[in-house]
């Protein structure tokens, strides 16, 4: 079995590269039916379909989003409720200012829930995929570089409930999988 | 007979097969090398002579800006009663262009257009530069460029708020959550590429700068749900946003009581107009950089096609536009808006008005005939004139409706200046220079979203091949 990483380190995963997309997706299948829990999969692209055949529930940044959006919304009316029709009033051309002329209110608050939403959906992103970070213990792996351009990898860690160095290994073979890799820390 | 009427099956079958989006059966890594390269190699020599003549020609912009803010804006020919002219129409002009980027990048997304994959990243870059060439304009043209943040909704010392109900208000929030929601937009599909950059840096500058832009994204499959997520609500978003940004822009002139102005087709006939406008610089802009980097089988002359589609599709919507509004300024007896209309046609202006609609209605009617769509050049003229047509439309729009006054004694023709004229051309310079910037340093097509419109990247390609192929389904349905 190759390694990768310091091998004094502490072990982060057991790692392989597999032939292309399809085989990866058959790949996620077994792992999951095998009961691993932590594990991931590793594409150049989004493979259709992967997250039911990895077992993963639906993202939930939606969720944030809409908290972010009514914010942006919230944001939007009390900025031009407060200061144009209570606090400081502006009247011009004799029109009124009180609450009923919230129509020329919307395209504000639209383009508010709309900033907030997309800030929330970019950074919430950001944030529930843990980056930005400095490194991680698979760019230790020299063959990893190729999975921004035609690598397709799959790799259990190490902090699998279900990991244990033989069975794994003899599973990730079972699917066919190629450089079979311990993947260290620095 | 049976083999005849199996032939034909075929036959046609084949002809509706649909032709595969990326052609010559690349692969990968292939689309990786291609790509990527392009940022890799030191510069080639006619990307200098671009680069220092369009920089150049950007100085010429930032000097005129320099010597109106220093001067004032009387070094611009407006007064009375054109008080709007070339600053608003460069503005909407160069925001309606940065349209395409986002209905590409949005629209298209959500409804399942495969084809933008290989033009989405370019278009979106175009949006940017687009806007941050129209957002020059209302920032200079309001005089004392000093104040401007006064428009910003911030406590002052004046007790005086802004005037949340205003149209030019709204459109400083919608142009400015515009560009942001872009930004992020094209950030966020930028990122799994940059990480096919930083892995194949080879330098320590390249190394550090992709490795801190890519953000140490991996590509791992929990990492893509999320990110899939975040893309799709960001194309949710822009969706109405971009429908939203030039329908407000149009209610800077539509509220307003001006003769030409004040009409509730604005919104709508607008944002077709931006979409068109947009498209053609899309085109203008692609078609030169698909010959210089010999892109052809990413973007294919198909992709071409459907966007001259697209162009045709949007320029008839625009002229059906220009015809009802005549027929409603004829039809609602308002003898204002008659007079308006008419002088657009007749009077001084009626230059600028025919050659509006010959650019924006006649010569997109080529695109009918499928020679014109296939013929890179003919698609780059019509472009051109479609690109010079979007201009005078803003012109035509703010310019014979504010010359022509309610009283006769202030009527008045514009002139622009030689700070007019070289403010705008200028900006054409900002524009390339920003555009030459980004395919050196970015990868121009968005290299993961490519990838996963091969066939081999389809999970299930190998397996069960009838459900994949036409002919064959046809053939196993005839014995």
């Amino acid at each position: 079995m190759q390694i990768a990483g310091n091998p004094q380190s502490q072990l982060f995963a057991m790692a392989a590269e597999v032939p292309n997309a399809s085989a990866l997706y058959h790949a996620a299948e077994k792992v999951r039916d095998a009961g691993y829990t932590r594990w991931d999969v590793y594409s150049p692209f989004p493979i259709h379909g992967m997250d039911h055949a990895m077992g993963l529930k639906k993202s939930w940044l939606s969720a944030l989003v809409f908290i972010g959006g009514i914010t942006g919304l919230t944001i939007a009316a009390i900025l031009q409720f407060y200061p144009s029709s209570i606090e400081y009033p502006l009247v011009v051309a004799g029109k009124p200012t009180n609450f009923f002329t919230v129509p020329a209110f919307f395209p504000i608050m639209f383009e508010l829930t709309i900033l907030l939403s997309a800030f929330t959906a970019t950074f919430g992103m950001l944030a529930l995929n843990g980056l930005p970070r400095w490194n991680h213990p698979m760019f230790n792996w020299d063959l990893f570089k190729k999975v921004s351009n035609d690598g397709f990898f799959v790799a259990i860690e190490s902090t699998d409930p279900k990991f244990d160095e033989e069975a794994t290994r003899a599973m990730l073979e079972g699917l066919g999988a190629d450089h079979i890799t311990l993947v260290y820390g620095d | 007979m049976a083999d005849a009427i199996m032939q034909s099956r075929e036959a046609a079958a084949e002809r509706l097969k649909r032709a595969p989006l990326v052609t010559s059966n690349r692969t990968m890594s292939w689309i990786t090398d291609h790509v990527a390269s392009v940022t890799e190699k030191s510069a080639p020599k006619w990307w200098w002579i671009a680069f220092t003549l369009s920089s150049s020609l950007a100085m010429v912009s930032v000097f005129c800006i320099g010597y109106l803010i220093s001067t004032g804006v009387g070094v611009w020919g407006l007064n009375h009663p054109v008080g709007w002219a070339w600053d608003i129409t460069n503005f909407v002009f160069w925001i309606g262009i940065g349209h395409a980027g986002t209905l590409i990048s949005a629209i298209l997304f959500l409804t399942r257009q495969k084809w933008r994959t290989s033009i989405n990243r370019a278009a979106e870059a175009m949006t940017l530069f687009a806007v941050v060439c129209a957002g020059i304009f209302p920032a200079v043209h309001v005089g004392r460029i000093w104040m401007v943040w006064f428009l910003a909704p911030v406590p002052n010392s004046n007790a005086i708020w802004q005037n949340f109900r205003s149209p030019l208000l709204w459109d400083v929030f919608a142009v400015s959550t515009y560009f942001t929601v872009s930004v992020l937009f094209w950030y966020t599909g930028l990122v799994p590429d940059l990480a096919t950059l930083r892995d194949r840096a080879t330098n320590k500058f390249r190394k550090f700068f992709y490795g801190i832009a890519a953000l140490g994204w991996r590509g791992g499959n929990r990492q893509w749900k999320h990110y899939e997520m975040a893309y799709l609500i960001l194309a949710g978003l822009s969706t109405p946003l971009v429908l939203s940004v030039h329908s407000v822009v149009s209610f800077d002139f539509a509220t307003s009581v001006i003769p030409g102005w004040h009409t509730t087709i604005f919104p709508p006939y607008f944002v077709a107009g931006a979409i068109f406008g947009g498209f053609a610089m899309v085109l203008t802009i692609m078609l030169p950089a698909r010959a210089i980097f010999g892109l052809h089988d990413l973007i294919t002359d198909d992709h071409v096609d459907k966007m001259c589609k697209i162009i045709l599709l949007t320029g008839s919507i625009v002229g059906y536009a220009y015809a009802m509004e005549f027929f409603i300024a004829w039809y609602g007896g308002n003898a204002f808006e008659q007079y308006a209309f008419i002088n657009r046609a007749t009077g001084p202006y009626w230059w600028a008005y025919w050659a509006m609609i010959f650019c924006n209605v006649v010569t997109p009617q080529l695109f009918w005939f499928r020679f014109f769509r296939r013929h890179v050049l003919w698609v780059f003229v019509v472009c051109m004139f479609v690109n010079a047509g979007m201009w005078f439309e803003r012109f035509v729009i703010i310019v014979t409706s504010l010359h022509r006054d309610f009283l006769p004694s202030s009527w008045n023709m514009f002139y622009p200046t030689w700070v007019d004229i070289w403010t705008f051309v200028g900006t054409f310079g900002i524009f390339l220079a920003l555009f030459l910037l980004f395919i050196r340093w970015l990868p121009m097509i968005c290299i993961f979203e490519v990838k996963a419109v091969l066939p081999e990247a389809d999970p299930h390609h190998g397996h069960d091949e009838h459900h994949h192929e036409p002919a064959a389904a046809v053939k196993g349905g005839a014995h």
